[in-house]
């Protein structure tokens, strides 16, 4: 590792402000890609500027959604977490867990326990790995990603691969969403990385609007999947999912699985995201 | 309870190593030591014009830069093979040479050709990448194949068209004729695919020359520090062997790629002198996978004759084994003597031919791994018999039966003479345990759900106990194959073994004591066993090939046997009895038929006080033995892989594996069973996770855990180990062997149950999701044809 100088921010917007000083610093939340980048010299951050022990950063709200009529449709509380909330917390919030199980379920699977007790997922959002499992939750419910000067839409955030809409001195402080009436995530792990080589999040609004996305399978990231959104809107059922011819075109090929084997995969964990859902 | 043989005592070393108070290399620390980060090749292939290293020497904190020239110019010798191949033309090997700093070429990504030495592992980090190389890049290639086509980049000047050694083995002529005039012929291309070892503990050193000694003192990760120590003196001119002392002290695992003596360790002691410091370099992951000998990577075509009652008649195989940039310790013997003379397996076959190309590639070089050619030739062997099964519509398990080898000694044609075993017998166990015959109902089940099941066997042989001083010798060893031991008696009466073996997770401390508590009724806490040091042991020729048993275990023995004999004389002397009267048990020495005894320590103090011993008879007790084997050892077994495959994803499952092993006798059940265990995870890894993937450019793509997948705890099932033993006629205790087994019989058991799931033979490891998925595809594909 080279060597690097430690600031530990005070609030978020002395995060932002220490971030802004220096055109080499990057922040650190949890650490668990950035510190073994660190380590393999592939990264030489000059400050690290460490927000995880902000109060302000951290932790779940649900605000219940407005009484609009005596049907109980499930869904519609605006869900708020905490950009420096790690996974092992967000697994294990009860009311997360009813409210949306399918995030709280994605997040029991990042990694190991010591991943899950120290990632976060503003430092996950904020790297956009393209076969990282959060950015895929996030465009698939419409989120909102708030940050430190404005509010941003998951469909602007994710640019491509590594890649977000954060500008120099923008430090991410929640994501917000609404619950949805029905989600569930298909994820199937890289063998070796446990990585998703193609994670499918499906998302049903309580309005009725479906949004599929997709990581690990995308040649520049996180990605919607038209097709299957459409073949969702009309028949919400795995069946109509695994109907769905997916394509290869635009999809990764590696060592691990080449683009055919992905596209496969993309039908498959969507038609199982549905059953979960 | 007895602590003798067939105890299952637990761990004398756990306590430390469970508690992290273990002493590995890189824990020790030398008063004034220095660290050592190489200036590695980012290039597969180019010459080296040239090293500036002044921007690093102008670094505060830094040491030295040394490079490949200074150290050939200090008469530091190239690194050598120590296994003869002779080619079928009786010409020698062709070995290109190999410096430990390369000096006008590299030839694999990684090859050092430059070190610094600095106060600190940061600054010599730092430095080491300020040091600039002038590098003009060469054509490269990677596969033993392409590197034997015509026109492929040229390695090393003295292997025209890369090829090291074309050898073979077998009768030829009447192998081709028993297959002109078969029946039946069952023909195959099997590639084996390359791994990378991954001990849990990396490579490391720490060398100390002491100027006013003219001493070195070189602590390292070494399987056999006696070896690492005779090879760097007496081929790499580091100093002479009494000036040198090599320790291995606690080392976590090694699985053959610490047998090797590296680049690192040589150049860090030759640095030591440079330098006048203690110089220490330990290997992080990236470098591990970018240095440590590789394993397997062999491309093999084999065609196998039956006669019309299914009877094996003739055998023939072309290997094409790549053996990286640079011929390794023992790279040469591996897909030779370690891998043809297996090519029989279990089976009476009368005709078997076997010829294998060694090859220069641009790669890291490939030595022995966990099993060393005994794997891929059950690879090829068990793949072989089960394709022939589907190919004649019989059951895999009959075609077995109806081939093995029923009597012994049994000479195969690929030199081995098996000494022992009953092949039927593991299959009996092994079939039953499995419930065999339950199999269709439970892939009747599982295709309702969807599933595909299948199942596959692996009957294994190999030869352990590496071997006969004379007949390896003959082979073109370098050096014999006995081990040395010695049994110190203390005058209170414990006891110390000092053995040349060496312990890196096999649980030596533990065994080797239960021999000798078993030989004389003591506990095992009285007995401890000393190892790793050149100057505490005298020699020793180090743990590989499953030998410490069989070989290292008969050499205490054989030490026991004259202790034993003094001891009797000391007794029948003090007792005023006659020596045949004289039993050794429980601890004491007595004379039979009567309450007369001496308790052990007052024997061993009786040796020390010589106050009353046999006239002429010299004091102490003390006795040592070298004991050299007379044939290799042949652990066989059955396993049967049961999977059930998802079609959807191609994710395989293993529902079940069941090993039957016959180990002959067995000293610690628990730690064998633990060998087991471990060998076949590695097996299963092989087989369905690991692989080392090179670009055309000669980089790895697997050269991290991110994506060199090795097998975790949710991979494997729950084993079913047994046994079913007959005992080894070679050696005292009837021992075999146990440490390979796992990994060499576990492969084929694997590919044959998802390729009898898939219904499609064409499967390559590791068979990971997606290649499973692309072999059903690719079966679809043909159904629909």
């Amino acid at each position: 590792m080279y060597t690097t100088k430690y600031h530990k921010a005070s609030d978020a917007a002395n995060a932002a402000s220490l971030l802004g000083a220096s055109p080499e610093a990057k922040i650190l939340a949890g650490g668990q890609t950035l510190i073994p980048t660190m380590k393999q010299r592939l990264a030489a951050p000059t400050d690290l500027i460490d927000i995880s022990g902000i109060a302000e950063l951290r932790g779940v709200t649900i605000e219940a959604r407005k009484k609009l009529g005596v049907l109980k449709a499930k869904g519609g509380e605006t869900i708020t977490i905490g950009a420096a909330t790690t996974h092992y917390e967000v697994a294990n919030n009860a009311d997360l867990a009813a409210a949306c199980p399918a995030i709280t379920g994605l997040a029991a699977n990042i990694g190991d326990p010591a991943v899950r007790h120290r990632g976060t997922i503003g430092g996950s959002i904020a790297n956009n790995d393209p076969a990282a499992d959060y950015p895929a939750a996030l465009l698939a419910l419409g989120a909102t990603i708030h940050t430190t000067s404005r509010d941003i839409s998951a469909d602007d955030f994710f640019t491509g691969m590594f890649s977000t809409a954060l500008n120099d001195g923008e430090v991410i402080k929640s994501v917000s969403f609404q619950a949805p009436a029905a989600a569930g995530y298909g994820k199937f792990p890289v063998p070796a990385s446990r990585y998703a080589m193609v994670g499918v999040f499906v998302a049903k609004s309580i309005d009725g609007d479906v949004r599929v996305s997709v990581t690990g399978a995308g040649d520049d990231g996180v990605f919607r999947h038209a097709g299957l959104e459409s073949a969702l809107t009309s028949d919400w059922s795995p069946a109509s999912a695994a109907g769905v011819n997916v394509g290869a075109e635009g999809l990764l090929s590696d060592i691990h699985g080449n683009a055919a084997y992905r596209a496969n995969l993309i039908g498959v964990m969507a038609k199982r995201a549905v059953e979960s859902a | 309870m007895s602590e003798g043989i067939g105890a299952r005592v637990l761990r004398k070393e756990d306590k430390r190593f469970i508690t992290g108070k273990g002493r590995y290399t890189d824990d020790i620390i030398e008063p004034n030591q220095a660290y050592a980060a190489f200036v590695r090749s980012p290039h597969a292939h180019a010459k080296v014009n040239g090293i500036d290293a002044s921007a690093a020497l102008a670094m505060d904190g830094v040491v030295d830069v040394l490079n490949g020239h200074q150290l050939t110019g200090d008469g530091i010798g190239n690194i050598i093979c120590g296994w003869g191949v002779t080619s079928k033309d009786g010409t020698p090997m062709n070995m290109g040479a190999w410096s430990a700093l390369a000096t006008d070429t590299v030839r694999y990504v990684g090859d050092a050709v430059a070190v610094v030495i600095a106060d600190s592992k940061e600054i010599a980090k730092l430095a080491a990448e300020s040091v600039v190389v002038d590098y003009e890049t060469l054509p490269v290639v990677v596969g033993s194949v392409e590197a034997l086509a015509d026109g492929a980049p040229q390695i090393h000047e003295n292997a025209p068209g890369n090829l090291i050694f074309d050898w073979e083995i077998g009768n030829k002529e009447p192998t081709d004729a028993a297959l002109a005039s078969a029946e039946h012929i069952v023909e195959m291309d099997i590639v084996n695919n390359r791994l990378a070892p991954n001990p849990m503990e990396p490579r490391s050193a720490i060398a100390t020359f002491n100027e006013s000694e003219d001493h070195y003192t070189l602590y390292t990760t070494s399987q056999n520090p006696h070896v690492a120590r005779l090879v760097l003196s007496a081929f790499y001119n580091v100093a002479p062997e009494h000036k040198l002392r090599v320790i291995a002290p606690d080392v976590g695992g090694g699985f053959g790629s610490k047998i090797y003596i590296y680049p690192e360790e040589i150049t860090c002691l030759w640095a030591s002198m440079k330098t006048n410091r203690s110089v220490k370099w330990t290997s992080d992951r990236t470098e591990a996978f970018l240095t440590d000998a590789h394993g397997r990577d062999h491309v093999t075509h084999a065609t196998m004759g039956l006669d019309k009652n299914h009877k094996i008649v003739g055998l023939k195989v072309n290997t094409k084994a790549n053996l990286g940039a640079y011929m390794s310790l023992f790279s040469s013997a591996t897909p030779t003597y370690l891998y043809a003379t297996l090519l029989s397996g279990q089976y009476n076959i009368e005709n078997v031919y076997a010829d294998v190309q060694g090859v220069y590639t641009n790669t890291v070089p490939v030595d022995a791994y966990r099993g060393a050619g005994r794997p891929e030739a059950s690879f090829v062997m068990e793949r072989m018999m089960e394709t022939a099964a589907r190919q004649l519509g019989v059951d895999p398990a009959e075609l077995r039966l109806k081939n093995f080898v029923k009597e012994f000694p049994h000479q195969t044609p690929v030199i081995m003479a098996y000494d022992s075993g009953d092949f039927a017998a593991n299959q009996k166990q092994a079939m039953d345990a499995a419930d065999y015959k339950g199999f269709e109902k439970r892939r009747a089940e599982a295709a309702k759900r969807g599933k595909l099941r299948g199942i596959g066997f692996s009957n294994y042989i190999e030869a352990c106990g590496i071997a006969p001083s004379a007949a390896v010798g003959s082979l073109g060893a370098g050096v014999g194959l006995w081990e040395s031991a010695e049994v110190r008696v203390n005058p209170v009466g414990t006891i110390e073994i000092l053995t040349g073996s060496h312990s890196h997770g096999q649980g030596h401390e533990t065994t080797f004591t239960q021999i000798v508590a078993e030989r004389f009724g003591l506990p095992t806490e009285n007995i401890s066993i000393v190892h790793g040091d050149t100057d505490k042991v005298q020699f020793g020729m180090g743990t590989y090939g499953s030998r410490s048993g069989a070989v290292g275990m008969s050499a205490i023995v054989k030490a026991m046997d004259k202790v034993e004999a003094k001891v009797k004389k000391i007794g029948a002397h003090v007792l005023e009895a006659s020596e045949d009267d004289i039993i050794i048990e429980d601890g004491a020495v007595k004379v039979k038929g009567t309450d007369k005894q001496m308790l052990w320590h007052e024997v061993g103090l009786a040796a020390y006080t010589a106050h009353n011993i046999p006239e002429g008879m010299e004091p102490g007790l003390k006795e040592s033995a070298f004991y050299d084997p007379s044939n290799f050892t042949f652990p066989a077994g059955c396993y049967i892989c049961e999977v059930e495959v998802d079609p959807e994803t191609g994710v395989t499952k293993i529902i079940q594996f069941t090993a039957s092993d016959d180990f002959g006798t067995i000293i610690n059940p628990m730690i064998v069973e633990g060998q087991v265990h471990g060998g076949l995870a590695q097996g299963i890894g092989q087989a369905m996770f690991e692989g080392v993937v090179y670009d055309p450019d000669g980089q790895q793509l697997s050269a991290s855990y991110m994506d060199y997948c090795m097998p975790r705890a949710d991979d494997v099932p729950m084993y079913q180990v047994m046994h079913q033993s007959t005992e080894c006629p070679g050696n005292p205790l009837g021992m075999k062997g146990c440490g390979e087994a796992g990994a060499i019989g576990s492969p084929p058991a694997v590919i044959n149950a998802i390729t009898d799931a898939i219904g499609n033979n064409n499967l390559n490891m590791p068979a990971t999701p997606s290649a499973v998925w692309a072999a059903l595809q690719e079966a679809s594909k043909q159904a629909a044809e």
